[in-house]
């Protein structure tokens, strides 16, 4: 079963649960493994003495234009839908803008010269870990300055794990615009973390609306939970939506969140909550196979 | 002067702390660019003057009548998201990056490309000057464009009604959306909290913003929750030669004040919060 976590809003707590769930479902014996899809800024696995097993350069299209080449008919520049061409074709000058370019390669279809030769550009790494093991941790990790995370997530999910495990966790990026769905898209059931605030609430009110479209099975974990008010409950119950866990807000997991640790291994309040967790989805697991 | 607030990692107290500032400056331009998740519109409830459409791209559609199932989109398309079945090809719109190509490239014009323009972006005025925020619907694409589009508007205000400052509130990550909140302001704060992966996110996002050669800024918030990360995040500002222009305790009052719907500095103004938050203000703009 394919699990995603993740969040409208940022900063809920996706990856603590994440890491924490994946340890609970270890402890009970589960074959379970971890990628952290959120490559702009994965840290899912410092709370892992892992070692690094394997690791692929991720590359998408880009377009090398000779300038000698070109003919200037100007088919390249009407077929890019991003404006990532800039063509003065009086003072025979044509360049690629990278930073427009989605790597789509229209421009190479459309060039009848020769002048564009098909090259790529690397949008980063996806890295395979071996913990207890085996190989059940990964990360997507973006280069610094590229502007689309998609890509790499899509190459995250589909060359992380050689071996099929029981259970797969994604530690998704937050929003819910395009990298929010790229990882949800292929899960069989969401985790949406939130807190109990009005931001927390008004974002997981979205991610919610976009799940519904998507057609697809989610739970939620309340995070915080003590802090602010009970807006986010009463949304939840009015709506019928299902509670899968509250964390409570305490300073000592916060401190311990902090210092990299996994929480549940060193706070038993924790340790629970969590163990009920991967409970509830293992249940539901067994339930819809 | 534009400044952008940004973080890297999400929930670290950007939106708290933009909507202080936003309100510690007397006709503000306030920009949301969090576009996928805006908030601040919950705290201040802007009166809005006009409300805009944004198409976020376009989508491919076949007609399946049309389509003699050649096969040469579904080898054309980079994003992966055509797949012939039954003969015909099938879109996968969550794959489709809206390029193009299979509509321009079809024997048979079996193709079209669809607009998609649910997003909505709403300019205003709220009771410390002016509001600009976008709202992507949800699972459209393109947020980068968003922004893009709603700091155009947010300059041409700010120009009309003399606004001396703008405020953006900026997405979490290092990607489109943040580039385009980041490019061609005069300033940048980054806000981070004193966990490992916060350092580590604030580590990748001044790594971005050096990129663009920006006057660089960082808050720490919530120090009181980590004291030994927050000293190794602040000595590690100081190696960089990046200035630390607040160290703010963790407070739950900063949740009470959003419950409420104000600002920090408006539901504690004589607090020692608020007086953190204007002094970091105030070094950040002079």
């Amino acid at each position: 079963m394919k699990i995603a976590v993740a969040s409208g809003k940022g900063g809920t707590g996706k990856t603590f649960v994440a890491v924490n769930l994946f340890h609970s479902l270890k402890n009970k014996g589960k074959c379970v493994a971890l990628a952290d899809c959120d490559v702009e800024v994965p840290n899912a696995l410092a709370f892992f003495e892992a070692d690094l097993c394997n690791e692929i350069e991720v590359t998408e299209f880009r377009p090398i234009i000779h300038n000698d080449q070109c003919v200037f008919c100007g088919k390249c520049v009407e077929y890019c839908e991003y404006h990532a061409i800039f063509y003065m074709p009086s003072s025979r000058y044509i360049r690629l803008l990278n930073d427009l370019c989605h790597g789509c390669a229209a421009c190479s279809v459309a060039c009848e010269s020769g002048a564009i030769e098909n090259s790529s550009t690397v949008v980063g790494t996806v890295s395979s870990y071996k913990y207890q093991n085996s190989v059940c941790l990964a990360e997507g990790r973006m280069t610094t300055g590229h502007p689309s995370p998609v890509p790499l997530i899509k190459a995250t999910m589909k060359n992380a794990f050689q071996d099929q495990s029981e259970y797969e966790l994604y530690d998704s990026p937050p929003g819910t615009s395009c990298p929010f769905i790229q990882t949800v898209a292929k899960s069989d059931f969401v985790i949406l973390v939130t807190e109990p605030t009005p931001f927390g609430l008004s974002d997981l009110k979205q991610a919610i609306d976009t799940l519904l479209t998507m057609g697809k099975a989610f739970g939620v974990v309340i995070n915080r939970a003590g802090l602010g008010d009970r807006e986010v409950y009463d949304y939840l119950e009015r709506n019928g939506y299902t509670l899968l866990a509250e964390i409570p807000f305490e300073e000592e997991i916060a401190r311990l969140y902090s210092e990299g640790k996994v929480v549940s291994e060193h706070h038993e309040g924790a340790n629970r909550v969590f163990h009920s967790l991967a409970d509830k989805l293992i249940a539901y697991g067994n339930s819809s196979n | 002067m534009e400044i952008a607030v940004i973080s890297g990692k999400g929930g670290t107290g950007k939106s708290s702390i933009s909507a202080a500032f936003m309100s510690l400056v007397s006709n503000v331009m306030a920009v949301d660019c969090d576009v996928d998740a805006s908030n601040l519109y919950l705290l201040f409830h802007p009166f809005h003057d006009k409300e805009l459409v944004f198409v976020s791209g376009k989508h491919a559609k076949v007609d399946n009548e049309a389509c003699i199932g050649c096969g040469r989109c579904e080898e054309l398309c980079r994003f992966d998201a055509i797949e012939m079945t039954q003969g015909k090809a099938v879109i996968d719109e969550i794959s489709c990056d809206g390029c193009a190509l299979c509509y321009r490239i079809c024997p048979v014009d079996a193709i079209t490309m669809i607009p998609v323009d649910k997003s909505r972006m709403y300019i205003g005025t709220f009771r410390h000057g002016n509001m600009v925020y976008g709202r992507l619907a949800p699972g459209e694409e393109n947020s980068g464009k968003m922004v893009n589009q709603i700091r155009e508007i947010s300059k041409n205000i700010a120009k009309e009604k003399l606004c001396p400052v703008t405020i953006l509130d900026g997405p979490p990550g290092i990607g489109c959306p943040v580039l385009s909140t980041i490019t061609g302001v005069d300033k940048v704060v980054i806000v981070t909290e004193p966990t490992l992966s916060g350092f580590s996110d604030l580590k990748r996002a001044v790594e971005l913003v050096r990129q663009y050669s920006l006057p660089t800024y960082v808050i720490i918030n919530k120090c009181t929750l980590n004291q030994t990360v927050a000293r190794q995040v602040e000595d590690w500002c100081a190696q960089i030669n990046v200035p630390v222009v607040a160290l703010l305790p963790f407070s739950p009052e900063m949740v009470e004040a959003l419950v409420e719907g104000k600002t920090i500095v408006e539901y504690r103004p004589q607090s020692d919060m608020t007086n953190l938050l204007k002094k970091a203000l105030s070094e950040i703009l002079f």
